[in-house]
Parts: C-alpha cells; sequence; structure tokens
C-alpha cells in the first residue's frame, strides 16, 4: 500500500497566505510516499515545505511558478500504475475533459493528475481515471467561484487506488472516497 | 606564592583545630567532674583559638563550627544547676573574670542564653546587654562571627507575640529593637572590611565579603520571621531602620546584597504597601550599585505576586503601583547620569513585564513606558549598540505576545516612536516579529486606518528607509521579506465593501512607495484581493443607495489597471500580462465589454513588444487563447479582432510544433461549447487544416535537416482533435475526414525512413482503441463512429 498526495494551486502568496491551519495538522513527514504537485506553488518556501513531508516531490509547472524549470508533464510509474502530470492551463479548453482525456491518451496513463481549475474532480473515461485535486488553500479562480481548500489522498494497491479527497468546508473538513480498479486492459471505478 | 598561603592556612586551621580538640578533651573531663573552675578555664583557652587573624573567613568558619559544638555542651552543663552549684547570675558575672574578651564574649552568650531561659531576669535586659557588649570586638571577621552567634542562641528566645518570653516590659519591640542593633552593627563590620589591614587584590577581598554576607542577611531573615512584625511595624520601624543602615553605610556591595536581600525576604504584600519608602532609597544608593537589577527583581515578584493572586489586583491599583514604579524609574535613570542607554531600556523593558502582567487592560500604562522610552531615546542618533538594540526589539515585542490581537498594540501612539529610533536593519526584524505575529494568530486587520498605521510600523519594508543602500540586502532574506509583506496583503480583510476599498487603496499607496524590486512581490496580492471584492460585488444587483461614493467593478478596474500598468517599470511583462488575463475575466464575468476588450488589449500589446523569449511566447499564447475561449462577453466585431490576432500569433510562433499546436488550440475560439452562438463549425475546421499543413511542413523539414520524418505525434494530435469536434456535432469534420488522417498517419508509420517513436505509437494506439470503444458503444455515437475503419 503506497500512499500519494496529490495537491496544488497553492498560489502562495499571490492569492493565499498560507495552508489552513486543519490542513497542515494532517500533513505530517513520515506518513507519505510521493507527492506529486500540479504546480503554482508559487514560491521555494512551499517546495521546501512540500519536500520536507516526502522527498519523493514531482511537480509540474504552473503558470505563475517561480522556478521555471519544473517540466510541463511529467509521467512515473507506482505499483502497477502509470501517472501522469500536469498543470493543466496547457490543455484548452481548460478544464474539458475531453481534451484532458487527450493528454491522457497522449502521456499513455493510467490516472491524470491535473488542476488549474481549483475545482476538485475524480472521473473514469475510457483511457483512464482524471483527477483534479483542486486548490489546497482554496485559492481564487477566475474559472471556479466559492473554491474549498482540498487536496487528494491515493492509495495504490497493487490493481487497486483508492482516491481520499479532504474539503476544507465550513471550517470542518470532509472525506470522500472513490475506488477504481485497474484490469488488464482497461480500468473500472465504483463510487461511494 | 599563593599556593604557599593556602598551605599557610591549611597549617594554621590544622593548628587551631588541634588547640582547640586538645582544651575540649580537658573541658569535658572537667564537665564530667563537675568541676566549673576548671571548665571555664579550659573553655576559654578554646576559645581562644577564635582569635586569630590569620585565617580566611571560609577557613575561620570552620574553626567557629568546632567551638560551637563545644559551647553547646557547655550550655548544657551551665543549665544543671546542681551539677556546678553557680546560681545564673553568678555564673554571668563569673564567666566576665575570663582574659581575653573575645573568649569572655563567647561564654557571656553562652550563659546569657540559659540566664533567659531560666526567667530570672527580663529577656529584653539580657539581651541589651549583650548585644552592646559585643562592641568590645571591633575587628570585623571576629566580629561577624561573635554576633552570628549571638544572633543563634538568641533566635529562639525572642520576646516574640506568643512566646514565653513576652511579657510586662518585654515586648515584640525590644526583640526588634534587639535584631536591629545586631544587624546594624553586623553591617558596619562587615563595611569595614573593605577597608582593612594589609592591602589585598580586590577580587580576593570581594570573594571574602561575599562568603560572610550571609551572616549579615540572616538578621533580616530572623526579622521576618518575628510573628509580632506586622505590616505597620514594618512600616514604621523595621524598613525605614534597614534601609537607613543601607543607605548609610555607602558601601556597593552591602547595598546591593542587602536590597535584594530585604525584597527575596519580606512578604509581597508588605512591599506593595511601602513601595515608596523602599523606592525612595534606591536614588540614595552608590551610583555603582546595580539598581536596575534590584528593581526588575522587585516589579519581577510583584508580578509574580499579582499573577498568583487576582484578588490583590485592585490593591495594586489603589496604592498606585504603577505610578510609583515608574517614577521611581525615572528618578534612577535621571540620578544615574553615566547609565549606558542599555541600562535604561532593560529598566523599561522590566516596567512593561511589570505592567504587561499585573494591568493587561490598562493599554494607557503601557502606552506611557513606551513613551518614557522615547523620550530617553530622543535627541541621540539611532541606536548602534547591539545589547540595546536586543532591549528595544524586546520591549516591542512584549505587547505583541500579550495582546495575541496586534491591532492592540496597533492603539499605542507610542510603538511606531519607539520602532523609529531603531536602527534600520533592526526596524526590519521589528516589522517581520509584526508580520509573524499577525500571521500567526490569524488576525484579521479590519479598517482602513489601521492598515495605515500597521504599514507605517513595517515601512522598514515596504520602502528604501534612508541610508539603506539597497546592494547590502542579501537576495534570499529581500525574498523572504517580501514575500511575507504579501502574505500579509491576505489578512487584511472586511465584510464592508467600502471599507475593503478603502483597504485597498490604502495598501496600493504603500506598495507603490516601494520600488522596481518589490512591486513584483507586492503588486499580484493586492491584484487578487481586488479581484475578490469584484467578485463579491458581482453578487450585489443595482446602486447601493445612500453610498456618496460607492464602490463598484468599475471603479476596481480603474484601479487594477493602474496598479498592473506600474509593473512596467520593473518590468515585470510576463507577470503583467496574466494580471491583465485574470482581469479580463473578472470583466467579463461583470458583463463591461470595453474593460474587458481593454484589458485584453493590454495583454496583446505586452505579447507583441515584451514577451520576446519563445518559450515564454508558448506559454503565453496558450492563456490569451484560454482566456479568449472562456469571454462571452464580446460582440461579435470585438471577438473577431481578438481571435484574429489571437490565431495571427499562433501561426508565427518560432517553432513548427509550437505553430501547430497553438493554431488547433485557436479551433476552440470557434465552438464553445455551453452557449449558443459561437459554433463556427468552418472556422474550425479551417484551423484544423491549418494546423495538419503546418504539421506537414514540419515533417518535411524534419527530413531534410535530419534525413528522416519526426514522430506522427502532431499528426495524432490533430485527429484526436478532429474527433473531439466530430463528437460535438460539427458538421464540417466528417468522418470521411476522419479516416483520411487515419490514413495518412498509417502511411506515416510504415514509411521506411521514419525513426520509431514508442510514445507517438502507443498514442495513436490508445486513439484507435478510443474510436472502437466509441463504436462499441451503440446508439447515436456508435452510429457515427461506424464508417471509421
Amino acid at each position: 500500500m503506497v500512499l500519494v498526495l496529490a495537491i496544488g494551486d497553492l498560489h502562495i502568496p499571490h492569492r493565499a497566505p498560507d495552508l489552513p491551519a486543519k490542513f497542515k495538522s494532517m500533513l505530517v513527514p513520515g506518513k507519505i510516499q510521493h507527492i506529486i504537485c500540479t504546480g503554482n506553488l508559487c514560491i521555494k518556501e512551499v517546495h521546501d515545505y512540500l519536500k520536507s513531508l516526502c522527498p519523493s516531490l514531482h511537480i509540474t509547472r504552473g503558470e505563475y511558478d517561480e522556478d521555471a524549470r519544473y517540466p510541463e508533464t511529467k509521467t512515473l510509474t507506482i505499483g502497477q500504475f502509470k501517472l501522469g502530470l500536469c498543470h493543466g492551463h496547457q490543455v484548452v479548453p481548460w478544464g474539458d475533459l475531453d481534451s484532458l482525456a487527450m493528454l491522457q491518451r497522449q502521456l499513455d496513463v493510467d490516472i491524470l493528475v491535473s488542476g488549474h481549475t481549483h475545482q476538485f474532480k475524480a472521473y473514469k473515461h475510457e483511457a483512464g481515471v482524471v483527477i483534479n485535486p483542486g486548490s489546497a488553500t482554496g485559492a481564487y479562480s477566475s474559472i471556479t467561484y466559492d473554491v474549498n481548500p482540498s487536496f487528494v489522498l491515493m492509495d495504490i494497491d497493487s490493481l487497486r487506488v483508492v482516491v481520499y479527497v479532504y474539503e476544507l468546508i465550513d471550517g470542518e473538513v470532509k472525506v470522500d472516497k472513490i475506488d477504481f480498479k485497474k484490469t488488464a486492459t482497461a480500468t473500472t471505478h465504483s463510487a461511494h | 606564592m599563593i599556593s604557599d598561603a593556602i598551605e599557610d592556612e591549611e597549617k594554621w586551621l590544622a593548628e587551631g583545630i588541634a588547640g582547640i580538640q586538645h582544651n575540649a578533651f580537658y573541658m569535658h573531663r572537667a564537665l564530667d567532674s563537675n568541676n566549673l573552675r576548671e571548665a571555664l578555664k579550659y573553655s576559654a583557652q578554646l576559645l581562644s583559638e577564635l582569635r586569630t587573624s590569620r585565617l580566611s573567613p571560609h577557613k575561620y568558619y570552620d574553626l567557629y563550627m568546632r567551638a560551637f559544638d563545644e559551647l553547646r555542651r557547655l550550655e548544657m552543663f551551665f543549665k544543671d544547676e546542681d551539677k556546678h552549684g553557680c546560681s545564673v547570675v553568678d555564673l554571668y558575672e563569673l564567666v566576665q573574670h575570663a582574659g581575653n574578651i573575645l573568649p569572655r564574649l563567647y561564654l557571656l552568650c553562652t550563659v546569657g542564653s540559659v540566664y533567659i531561659k531560666s526567667k530570672e531576669a527580663p529577656a529584653k535586659d539580657v539581651l541589651k546587654d549583650l548585644v552592646e557588649m559585643c562592641r568590645g570586638v571591633q575587628h570585623p571577621l571576629r566580629g561577624l562571627f561573635l554576633r552570628s552567634y549571638l544572633a543563634q542562641v538568641s533566635r529562639d528566645k525572642l520576646p516574640d507575640i506568643g512566646s514565653e518570653y513576652e511579657g510586662d516590659g518585654d515586648t515584640v519591640n525590644d526583640a526588634v529593637e534587639f535584631v536591629l542593633q545586631n544587624f546594624a552593627e553586623m553591617n558596619k563590620l562587615w563595611v569595614r572590611m573593605q577597608h582593612q589591614g594589609p592591602i589585598m587584590v580586590k577580587d580576593k577581598l570581594e570573594k571574602e565579603r561575599n562568603e560572610l554576607r550571609d551572616l549579615v542577611g540572616k538578621n533580616l531573615h530572623v526579622l521576618s520571621q518575628i510573628e509580632g512584625v506586622d505590616l505597620e511595624m514594618y512600616k514604621d520601624t523595621v524598613l525605614p531602620r534597614v534601609l537607613e543602615q543601607v543607605v548609610n553605610c555607602k558601601d556597593e556591595l552591602a547595598q546591593y546584597y542587602l536590597m535584594d536581600c530585604i525584597i527575596q525576604v519580606f512578604p509581597d504584600e508588605y512591599h506593595l504597601q511601602t513601595l515608596e519608602i523602599l523606592l525612595g532609597a534606591c536614588p540614595q544608593l552608590q551610583p555603582t550599585v546595580d539598581v536596575k537589577t534590584v528593581l526588575s527583581q522587585l516589579m519581577e515578584r510583584l508580578s509574580n505576586y499579582a499573577a498568583s493572586s487576582p484578588e490583590v489586583l485592585p490593591e495594586f491599583l489603589h496604592v498606585e503601583a504603577f505610578t510609583k514604579l515608574s517614577s521611581a524609574i525615572g528618578k534612577v535613570i535621571a540620578a544615574q547620569v553615566d547609565m549606558p542607554i542599555v541600562g535604561a531600556i532593560t529598566l523599561y523593558v522590566s516596567l512593561l513585564t511589570f505592567t504587561l502582567r499585573v494591568h493587561p487592560d490598562r493599554l494607557d500604562y503601557v502606552d506611557q513606558v513606551l513613551g518614557a522610552c522615547v523620550k530617553k531615546l530622543s535627541g541621540k542618533a539611532k541606536l548602534e549598540d547591539s545589547k540595546a538594540t536586543k532591549q528595544v526589539v524586546a520591549l516591542l515585542s512584549a505587547p505583541l505576545e500579550k495582546y495575541s490581537d496586534i491591532v492592540t498594540a496597533l492603539t499605542l501612539s507610542n510603538y511606531p516612536r519607539v520602532m523609529d529610533h531603531l536602527d534600520n536593519g533592526t526596524n526590519k526584524i521589528m516589522a517581520m516579529v509584526i508580520i509573524q505575529s499577525i500571521m500567526k494568530n490569524n488576525t484579521r486587520v479590519s479598517t482602513a486606518e489601521k492598515v495605515e498605521v500597521l504599514f507605517e510600523l513595517i515601512k522598514g519594508l515596504i520602502k528604501d528607509l534612508d541610508g539603506t543602500p539597497m546592494h547590502e540586502l542579501d537576495e534570499e532574506d529581500f525574498k523572504e521579506e517580501q514575500n511575507s509583506v504579501a502574505r500579509l496583503i491576505h489578512m487584511l480583510y472586511n465584510d464592508d465593501p467600502e471599507e475593503m476599498l478603502k483597504i485597498i487603496c490604502t495598501v496600493r499607496k504603500h506598495i507603490m512607495t516601494g520600488g522596481s524590486t518589490r512591486l513584483p512581490f507586492t503588486v499580484p496580492p493586492l491584484v487578487f484581493s481586488a479581484l475578490q471584492l469584484v467578485r463579491r460585488l458581482q453578487g450585489q444587483d443595482g446602486d447601493v443607495a445612500g453610498e456618496e461614493d460607492p464602490a463598484t467593478p468599475k471603479k476596481i478596474f480603474q484601479l487594477l489597471n493602474q496598479t498592473i500598468e506600474s509593473l512596467s517599470s520593473v518590468p515585470s511583462p510576463e507577470l503583467a500580462l496574466r494580471l491583465y488575463l485574470q482581469c479580463a475575466e473578472a470583466a467579463n464575468d461583470c458583463d463591461v465589454e470595453p474593460v474587458a476588450y481593454e484589458f485584453f488589449t493590454q495583454a496583446f500589446v505586452l505579447y507583441e513588444e515584451e514577451v520576446a523569449d519563445s518559450k515564454a511566447q508558448v506559454t503565453a499564447i496558450h492563456l490569451i487563447i484560454g482566456t479568449l475561449q472562456k469571454m462571452n462577453v464580446f460582440g461579435v466585431e470585438n471577438r473577431d479582432t481578438l481571435t484574429h490576432k489571437a490565431t495571427g500569433y499562433s501561426a508565427k510562433l518560432l517553432k513548427k510544433p509550437d505553430q501547430c499546436r497553438a493554431v488547433y488550440a485557436c479551433s476552440h475560439l470557434f465552438w464553445v461549447d455551453d452557449q449558443d452562438g459561437i459554433k463556427d463549425g468552418e472556422r474550425v475546421l479551417l484551423c484544423l487544416k491549418r494546423s495538419l499543413r503546418i504539421a506537414n511542413a514540419a515533417q518535411q523539414m524534419a527530413n531534410v535537416t535530419r534525413g528522416s520524418s519526426g514522430p506522427v505525434t502532431l499528426f495524432v494530435e490533430i485527429l484526436n482533435k478532429y474527433l473531439y469536434f466530430f463528437e460535438k456535432g460539427n458538421p464540417q469534420v466528417t468522418s470521411a475526414a476522419i479516416q483520411g488522417l487515419v490514413e495518412l498517419i498509417r502511411t506515416e508509420m510504415q514509411n521506411d525512413t521514419r525513426t520509431t517513436d514508442p510514445a507517438s505509437d502507443a498514442f495513436f494506439a490508445s486513439t484507435l482503441r478510443y474510436i472502437e470503444f466509441q463504436k462499441q458503444k451503440g446508439g447515436a455515437m456508435g452510429e457515427k463512429y461506424d464508417p471509421i475503419k
């Protein structure tokens, strides 16, 4: 069982001062094996903070990131799953599911993690699963109104991944989970 | 040389001890045979060892203790009149025949103890006699130990209230009088050591004197233990007499120790009630005495007292503790002209700590302390002494820690004035402390007025203060500072839009003074703060009645335009471009077409003139396309102009693959799914065909330059786009066209000269899989896809 934190669009300090206190107390070092970050941190301090939670940190470039050296896309394999990472401002129309599906096919991954819209999404289509962890700080977005802070924790266990989404709604952390199974040729899912 | 002296001392001590033991042996024999005469003779000889001048206090103590033990046995013998047959009155007279004064007096004190116990004479008479007789020994060391002995044996025989020795004429006053006198004499002896005999090294002298100080201090202890010494007696008799002695002895060591002793030994309740008297002594002390530590100790004790018994707090106010302490400190600082600045400030820090603990609600007191500090600092140049600076930082940090709501600290009028006296570096450190306090406590600063005060306080971070050359700053530190200011901006908030706009304007005013190095950090948070306000105002319909100058989105957009414009001085074209696009989207949501158009214009101008780096251009053009795609406020003409520009620039990107991708992205500009109106199938197809032509050209170029055709990825991407519009129902995108494209790709892939690329192969494969999948779906979709093989 491998725990992967998917997080992004923090926009510190442009749009938010810091992670919500309740999230900070939940994210402790040593519990997570990988962090995949969609981008828009934006400053080195946030990078260092994430690195302190887990040394295996993968980031793609958001359009406001201070460090221009992050790659546009990234792929990695965890257990039986191939994961793809991309911030999402490169995929027009923004947030369009079919266009994201095309990127997924292009990267040839089972799970595509992408952000930019600041809205949590987790859905399955023919080519695989697309996950948007939303904005961990609830930062302003021109695309989405009323953003709640959110992040995603994936529990990858051989051919099964359980996606936990943590959302801060009215000061309380609410958790939801979705199951995805991968078969030899395609993934199926069941939502809880 | 010194080791010789120590060796000698050891020898003398050994000799003294041997002498005592020798005489003790015979004394014991005499005691056992009830021989008073002999006992007296040997005890006197024994005590003669204490007549030595050759020992240091530490060693003399050793000798003294042995003698003490022997005297206890002697006392027991004296008590038992049957044994020696001599009445205590006679005994008292008898011992005075001893040859030398020191043994004589030790014996007298011992008999005196028995005398008092026998109650044959009033305690006060005996005590008075003894304390005066001891005057006979004026040698400091010997005198001190003698009187210490007197104090020890008389301890339980004082005519205290409720003691058995109280009686007519024998009152607690007498007890107090006795102890005070003994104390006064001991202090005089102790001070005299400073000037005695052979010239000793100052350090050694001080050390020796320190070893003896508890002998003197013990008397104060005894006084504090006397039951009959109530507040009134303490106030009227004890304290004034003790202080008189302290002041008059004019000895630095004694004064410091005794003041400290008084504070530690007597109850806090007494100190509170006698503050004026106690504090009155302070300016009269020698200038070299560390008065500030004394006062700090006092204030600390009183603070703890207040903290442990809150019911006493009204008493503090009643006796005007704060005022008295405050003026005492003022007097001390005025009296000690040579006190370095760090000393004065340390005193104020102690006073502030006291105030915050005892009267936290009295902000006027806190402000007063700060004001006194300002007065002390004014007229001088900025602080350079690092210790003093540290103390000032402690002074300023204390209210922040106490009142976790920074807003309280902001109301202290003297706070900024104190900060002004710090050097620039420390000023910035203090500003960071303030910001961190706000962040830690999650405080919201909610009025423009308070924001104004706050930004005045942190002005060292906001702009260059006079005299700071920019190159001195470490880049990392500078970034950290500015990022802190950026985070701070998000803590400035008010629900009321009017007030919020005022806050935004205040912040803007300040950050504009920051110069081109700071704007890239401070402008974005301000912009987003303003955009959030716009969004809130969007929700409100209609004009706000009754407001003369209502906050409107239009006004805010004007502000935003001017603010983003300032980034040109940095210059930061990429950042400005992004911010303009954000504003355009907001203007779109507010339905103000001209404003949105203006923002797009600005963005395009920056793209044309300032964004030169090809990679940056690719990102920028995609942002423009993505933003434009979501715009629904534009009329046909405006939209056409903008889309034309966007597609034009897309085609002019440097690298062919980039051109290709940007152009097919533009296809989405002509087809917006969620709204009627923009579904121009023809122009979509035109875009796709154009991007296909570019992809072809790219292939040919690769052929020519590298001798092999490049990967077919671009073609597969375009194929996917065809599928996208096919599914959306664009009539111009036919299944035949798709079929043609599939064939094209297959041909390209079978081309001999092609370098195999697993990525594009996999991409094509999964695309084909998708087509199959759609076919299997059946229904309308399945039918659509059926013709494609």
